[in-house]
């Protein structure tokens, strides 16, 4: 009888263990890649078993006494109701856990805050609702995107399955090379986000106006997966961070391909565009851009969100066009797209809205419109 | 009118203040009483509560899995914002002024509340209010959707039902200030002879001492709305950065009201408690007055902590050490005070009526939210917890375990001497277990959600977040549906009037003056005559 009672509670105690060790069910921090990540969840299993063992002897204390004190079993009632000593021991040894507590998490914060002496600096800058990178300083620097979630709306709306990242990748991933210490200044375009990476234990919310640092030096390479943190309207969800750590080497190849490619957009402005080609890079700058609100049908979700599909604006002058997709409506959900979206891509999504659906305007807008559009 | 047994003047005296007061709704409206204003504060607070309740039903169903199934992002964000607001204001808040209507005079041995007519105008503000701030839902852009916290810039931006919530948050302020002035000059004046202040009652302290808070910390609520609604309509900059002003300065202004707020909407609970553990227990409370300087101690340091909600605002390393360090302090005197009330338990005879069930519960649910509370008082590891559903977590834990359980606690063990009949007592306890284990299995596994990265405020979610998710929205729709049971215990009683009459002292260790010195119910105007106090 107790052997079968000993592999019941064996097998249960496996089966719950396997549980609460995958990722479904997963009651600890993310595994810690970086020394300060190390430090946090340290510190976190300290006071674990500090709370533990309070617990334990406070709850102790209450169901015995819950238990052993009661009317029902015939208890009488002692009538004593103070006593200074004890209350001098349980305000001192509290006091006194604490001090053991502070001191070590004191190191912690004043390690964290250290940002000094990076070996790159990497701005990063909060936007409704994508985050937009620019190297500052060190191997990289000048190399400039915006992250976009690209999670596809019909995984979202239900109508696909999920994928394993679901909500948690991106188009244009943060690269950083591994053991480099990476100051991330960040600040934000409109309203406060905040950038949060749990693996590496640092979270800076980004201030409009302002700009904040934090920093993290990853001891191991993989992809770590962060989200915003920090309310900041309609898409707060789906805004994700993708952190690529890779080997120094690797570093050096992307900076050099992301050099190549810039080079390659400055060309693009002004480059000879059919109308094809821009309706189908402007289909790509759609999806990523504009399809949460106005749909992929371009029907919109009216009044909030006005139908592309047969609107006046799209089928009216390019200029009131261009002016509308640079420079947002103040006063609703449309943003200046002309902060985060380079020329050719505004352009590119503009050609599309004018020639898709029912809208057959037959015309095209050029990058070097959209840049002269600007300076306006 | 029937039971004026307590006027040595008799049955005439009684008479000639009001020979016939108003009937029917014009009662209500025009009435001075403290316990008709005290029974109309918790009839408010438990619709708001029903009604909050309903929204964090929908949040918890679009929450069952990850995918937009039933509602917007934008109308989700009104659904946490507005969740937030009504259980915050309309709910905790108001409950516990009905109870300090209801209870402080009758404890003091005062006929009433000093200032009667001002405490007619203190409630009637509230339904206003409410109306003003669910209307919000029905205008161009829906209710605020910035969360609670209403942080600038994002709630420069919102629409018009930002500013219906801004005016209601004004009148909800000044409703405050004047019950706060009322429950001050009541206590410090109107005690009867031989109550010192050493001698009232826990709960009277508490308010005593909550009252205080209010004055000081809404007017800086009512600067920081002010200022966003100057923001948004009136061209000023204090918290647009491009126009010379600083978005981190409503946090610091909203916060230093944030903090004292909580402690305002748990320090009655602490007063019912200590009242609930000494009756249940048959002892008297321990550490009389140990626990009043713990909850001085507690009001007085909780100006003092305010940034430990700003800990990833980017502050320097001295304020986040400093902030760190104040806020750990405060488990100090807290902890003195949940040993006090287990001195209380400690060698009693005690009996487990609903009262107690939840007072004991209190003690088991709001402890655990005072651990993680240390533990997001720890900075670096806030960093990984701060906006996360660990911080849901933790403040459910104490607000509805902590704050909630309290008023239970406490509507169970008045409620005899309010209607002059026993709850339910069978169905009180269904209501006590329904709750507490709905509760856990709520709110637990969102510390493990917080833990393993699950943002807080959004809609949808990774998919590693769906089991824990869903073990919690099961949670919440059991959790909701016991509240309905506690609808009925209390129609049942205070309505449709069924139930065994109560006699006038139905808890053998209770000892306040309502208990030894009034019929239950009590009647319409007590303490004409003060008692003398020994």
């Amino acid at each position: 009888m107790n052997r079968v009672l000993g592999r019941l509670i064996g097998g249960l105690l496996l089966a719950l263990y396997t549980a609460l060790a995958s990722a479904a069910y997963r009651v600890n921090f993310q595994p810690p890649v970086t020394r300060i990540a190390d430090d946090i969840y340290h510190l976190h299993m300290l006071m674990m078993y500090v709370i533990v063992v309070i617990f334990c002897l406070v709850f102790g204390v209450m169901f015995y006494s819950i238990y052993a004190h009661r009317k029902s079993v015939g208890h009488k009632a002692a009538q004593f109701h103070e006593n200074t000593t004890v209350e001098i021991i349980w305000t001192i040894v509290p006091f006194l856990i604490l001090i053991g507590i502070a001191w070590p998490a004191t190191k912690v914060v004043i390690a964290y805050k250290d940002t000094s002496d990076p070996d790159i600096t990497i701005k990063a800058t909060g936007y409704q609702w994508k985050w937009g990178y620019d190297y500052l300083k060190g191997e990289g620097a000048g190399i400039s995107f915006l992250s976009t979630l690209d999670t596809p709306q019909d995984e979202i709306y239900n109508r696909k399955p999920k994928d394993a990242h679901y909500l948690l990748e991106v188009d244009h991933p943060l690269v950083v090379p591994v053991g480099k210490k990476v100051r991330v200044l960040t600040t934000a375009d409109d309203v406060i986000h905040s950038f949060w990476v749990p693996a590496f234990g640092i979270k800076q919310d980004a201030i409009p106006g302002f700009v904040r640092d934090t920093w993290f030096r990853a001891d191991k390479e993989g992809t770590y997966r962060g989200q915003c943190a920090e309310l900041c309207g309609r898409g707060h969800g789906f805004m994700p961070i993708v952190v690529k750590v890779v080997s120094g080497q690797q570093y050096a190849q992307w900076v050099a391909e992301q050099q190549k490619k810039s080079a390659a957009a400055t060309e693009d402005t002004n480059k000879q565009w059919t109308l094809a080609e821009l309706k189908a890079r402007g289909a790509k700058v759609y999806a990523a851009n504009c399809v949460a609100c106005h749909q992929a049908n371009g029907k919109g979700l009216p009044p909030t969100f006005p139908a592309l599909d047969g609107s006046k604006i799209v089928t009216g002058s390019k200029a009131g066009h261009i002016n509308r997709v640079l420079n947002g409506k103040p006063g609703t959900a449309m943003v200046a797209f002309g902060k985060q979206l380079s020329d050719t891509d505004i352009a590119a999504v503009i050609t599309y809205e004018r020639n898709s659906w029912g809208n057959k305007m037959g015309d095209m807008v050029l990058p070097a419109e959209v840049k002269a559009a600007r300076k306006k | 009118m029937s039971a004026v047994i307590d006027t040595p003047l008799g049955h005439a005296a009684d008479h000639d203040d009001h020979a016939h007061p108003p009937s029917g709704l014009m009662r209500w409206v025009t009435t001075t009483n403290h316990k008709d204003i005290g029974t109309m504060y918790l009839w408010f607070s438990f619709t708001m509560l029903l009604v909050g309740g309903t929204l964090a039903m929908t949040i918890r169903a679009e929450l069952f899995e990850p995918g937009l199934q039933i509602v917007t992002p934008e109308f989700f964000n009104q659904l946490t914002t507005m969740h937030g607001l009504i259980m915050v204001f309309g709910a905790i808040m108001p409950a516990f002024v009905g109870f300090a209507n209801w209870q402080i005079p009758m404890m003091i041995g005062a006929p009433d509340m000093a200032f009667a007519r001002m405490n007619n105008w203190s409630f009637w503000l509230l339904p206003v209010a409410g109306v003003l701030l669910i209307s919000s839902f029905f205008v161009p852009g829906g209710a605020p959707a910035a969360g609670w916290t209403i942080y600038a810039p994002l709630s420069i931006q919102m629409g018009p039902g930002m500013d219906l919530g801004i005016f209601a948050l004004h009148i909800m302020g000044a409703s405050s200030i004047m019950g706060s002035i009322n429950i001050i000059t009541t206590i410090l004046n109107m005690r009867a002879p031989g109550m010192t202040l050493m001698k009232m009652p826990m709960f009277v302290w508490t308010w005593l001492i909550t009252a205080y808070l209010l004055i000081a910390v809404m007017p800086v609520l009512a600067g920081a709305i002010t200022m966003t609604l100057t923001d948004r309509h009136f061209g000023t900059s204090f918290f647009n950065a491009a126009g010379g002003g600083d978005p981190v300065m409503f946090q610091h202004i909203f916060w230093f009201f944030g903090h004292p707020e909580v402690y305002i909407m748990i320090l009655p609970a602490f007063g019912i408690i200590s009242q609930v553990i000494p009756a249940f227990s048959r002892k008297p409370l321990f550490g009389y007055a140990s626990m009043v300087y713990a909850t001085s101690s507690i009001a007085i340091l909780s100006f003092i902590v305010w940034a430990h909600h700003m800990f990833t605002v980017g502050l320097p390393t001295a304020g986040l050490l400093f902030f760190m360090y104040s806020t750990m302090l405060i488990a100090v005197p807290t902890g003195v005070k949940v040993f006090n009330w287990l001195a209380t338990m400690w060698r009693g005879s005690m009996t487990f009526e609903t009262p107690m069930l939840f007072a004991v519960g209190f003690l088991f649910v709001f402890t655990m939210g005072g651990f993680t509370g240390l533990m997001l008082a720890i900075m670096p590891v806030d960093v990984q917890l701060q906006d996360t559903y660990y911080v849901v977590a933790h403040f459910h834990y104490v607000l509805v375990g902590g704050a909630l359980f309290a008023i239970f606690a406490g509507v169970y063990f008045w409620i005899p001497k309010w209607t002059g009949r026993m709850y339910d007592e069978t169905l009180g306890k269904w209501h006590f277990w329904l709750s507490i284990v709905f509760f856990n299995i709520t709110f637990f596994p969102m510390h493990f959600l917080g833990l393993a990265g699950m943002p807080r405020r959004i809609p949808d979610y990774a998919s590693q977040f769906t089991d824990f998710n869903q073990i919690a929205s099961l949670g919440a729709f059991g959790f909701g549906l016991a509240q309905l049971l506690f609808l009925y215990i209390v129609l049942k009683c205070s309505v449709f009037r069924k139930g065994e009459k109560a006699p006038a002292k139905p808890w053998e260790g209770a000892d306040s003056l309502e208990w030894t010195h009034l019929p239950s119910p009590a009647p319409y105007h007590s303490f004409h005559e003060q008692p003398e106090v020994k």
